[in-house]
């Protein structure tokens, strides 16, 4: 137990220098490497609080990202607001949504494989109406004026941007952390063990699972606004889109869902074998096959992800 | 003592599922400081009867009075706080949580602060026997070790009433002995009990009064003497005539 304990807060450390090391870099093509691992783990991390300690396995986190970006590029674009204030915003945006889904679904009863069907089809109805609104502008998306400055949350070396994604990143494993130690956490957990047996002990199960699901839209939107201030633009594709719901789980279960570093490592890994297999093999359609193979192996072989590796050896 | 109002008071409890009749107009008081059980052959509506008062199952007629107050149709985990705690016949561990963890869950019910509730969890589970086992996780628990968790659970979670829902069944004879004591202990310090069981030997042993439900309705009250020597219960049990074809030997 305590050889698994040292082994996490080694692995801990290990992590938090991994972090601190793009900020000593030059090449904007490695921080953006770095940025865009940061925000993967950020948004994997915040499917995990839902998805990994709750056991919601949602198919369309996607929608809460959306749903953050849009409003951060509707309320400067439309309302002038300063894009800083999009991130309250988003999170209200997200969090709102996420205990409106979950409240409706779990009252409802819904659990398992069909709470993962109702959020792939909010994410598919947030794309569609997204593509139709005129607020959304539509199909072509809309585009933030280039106003590089603190002020305006823009930021030209790419060296802020990750220090940003880093700060999201912290929070929400800061939030995953408090689960793991606090009492909602193990009412979360019960839930997901059992939810009948969680009732009978007086755990409020449809108010837990939906303040969860609120917590994870709201750091989920927050990823959103991130994006959108990176690069200045946002479309229905890139917001809505299935791929960026199913990477959110992957990363968190590739790591170890419903553990705090789980996620952190899951981004690393995802974006490893991604990437390397993208810049070894040039021969179009066998990179992602092998991405694919690869993750698979790791999911047959690791069923509790990569941190077991860390964790479960100490326990004998 | 009798003549105080009744912690408990269920009173004309019904319910359908479909054709069947499950539970078919329920009375039944239980008395502070007491422990009553319902018993009755399979089927005879002793579960459905427990998920009504504990809120899993709303009921088609009747009320639920606990404490002076009516709590038909609440929900199970507005129950729990009020102070009806259940256990589960088919025993329903947090499977992936530890000993120690699952019963902490129960203490959260009234201890807020994370490392009291683990306290009192730890200390309650050595209590019952669980000492050795309270870092193991849940699911590599035998059987009477899923009883015990399950009842160290519930009492975690501080109850007056505590329902026991068969937490006999399985056991060897010896686990039922120790098991009776045990919910007798837990009646010593004043927590007021309603079980079911199967095992006659413990209500036997265990009720201060016994109600007897046979295709969910009530066909006898009383002290266990008493229900042993009614000829209804035992035709309930073995058929009809049996009472009969028994006395003539």
């Amino acid at each position: 137990m305590t050889g698994a304990a040292a082994r996490t807060r080694a692995l801990a450390l290990a992590l938090a220098v991994l972090t601190l090391l793009p900020f000593a870099s030059h090449s904007q093509f490695f921080v953006n490497l770095a940025m865009l691992t940061a925000i993967s783990a950020a948004l994997g991390q915040a499917w995990n609080i839902a998805g990994g300690f709750g056991g919601l396995t949602s198919f369309g986190h996607a929608a809460f990202f959306g749903l953050g970006a849009y409003a951060d590029a509707i309320l400067q674009t439309r309302y002038g607001l300063n894009p800083w204030l999009g991130l309250p915003a988003a999170a209200a945006f997200g969090g709102g949504a996420g205990w409106l889904i979950g409240t409706a679904t779990f009252r409802a009863g819904l659990r398992g494989s069909y709470f993962a069907l109702v959020t792939l089809a909010f994410a598919q109805a947030f794309g569609v109406l997204a593509n139709s609104l005129d607020i959304t502008g539509g199909g072509s998306g809309i585009l933030v004026a280039l106003h590089p400055g603190a002020g305006r949350f823009q930021f030209t070396d790419r060296r802020a941007g990750y220090a940003l994604a880093v700060a999201l990143l912290a929070l929400a494993t800061l939030a995953a952390w408090r689960l793991s130690v606090g009492r909602f956490g193990a009412h979360l957990l019960a839930v997901r063990e059992n939810e009948d047996a969680a009732r009978a002990l007086g755990v409020p199960a449809v108010r837990v699972k939906s303040a969860a699901l609120a917590l994870s839209g709201a750091l989920t939107a927050l990823g959103g606004v991130l994006y959108v201030q990176s690069y200045l633009y946002i479309d229905p594709g890139i917001a809505f889109s299935a791929e960026r719901s199913v990477e959110m789980l992957l990363v968190a279960m590739i790591g170890g869902a419903g553990t705090v570093l789980g996620p952190l490592l899951g981004a690393l890994v995802v974006h490893a074998i991604a990437d390397t297999t993208r810049s070894l093999i040039t021969t179009p359609g066998v990179a992602p096959m092998l991405y694919g193979v690869v993750l698979l192996l790791i999911i047959g072989l690791l069923p509790g992800g990569v941190v077991r590796i860390a964790a479960v050896r100490g326990d004998g | 003592m009798a003549e105080a109002a009744p912690l408990l008071e269920v009173r004309g409890l019904a319910r359908r599922f479909g054709g069947l009749r499950a539970v078919r107009g329920l009375d039944l008081d239980v008395q502070a400081g007491t422990i009553v059980a319902l018993i009755g052959p399979n089927g005879a509506g002793k579960t459905t009867s427990f998920a009504m008062i504990a809120g899993f199952v709303r009921p088609d007629a009747g009320s639920v009075r606990f404490a002076g107050r009516d709590i038909t149709g609440w929900v199970p985990e507005r129950i729990a706080h009020a102070g009806i705690v259940r256990t589960f016949q088919i025993t329903q561990p947090f499977a992936g949580l530890s000993v120690a963890e699952n019963i902490r869950i129960g203490a959260f019910l009234r201890t807020r602060a994370p490392a009291a509730a683990m306290e009192q969890a730890r200390a309650l589970g050595s209590e019952l026997g669980l000492a050795a086992l309270l870092d193991r996780p849940a699911a590599a628990l035998t059987v009477a070790g899923r009883k015990r968790l399950e009842l160290a659970r519930a009492l975690a979670a501080g109850p007056r009433l505590l329902l026991l829902d068969e937490v006999m069944a399985g056991l060897t004879p010896t686990e039922v002995n120790d098991t009776v004591a045990l919910v007798r202990g837990v009646r010593d310090r004043g927590v007021t009990i309603l079980l079911t069981e199967h095992v006659m030997q413990a209500v036997m042993a265990l009720a201060d009064r016994i109600h007897v439900l046979a295709e969910g309705a009530l066909i006898a009250t009383g002290p266990p003497r008493q229900i042993a020597a009614d000829p209804r219960v035992v035709e309930a049990y073995l058929g009809a005539g049996a009472a009969a074809r028994l006395a003539d030997g």
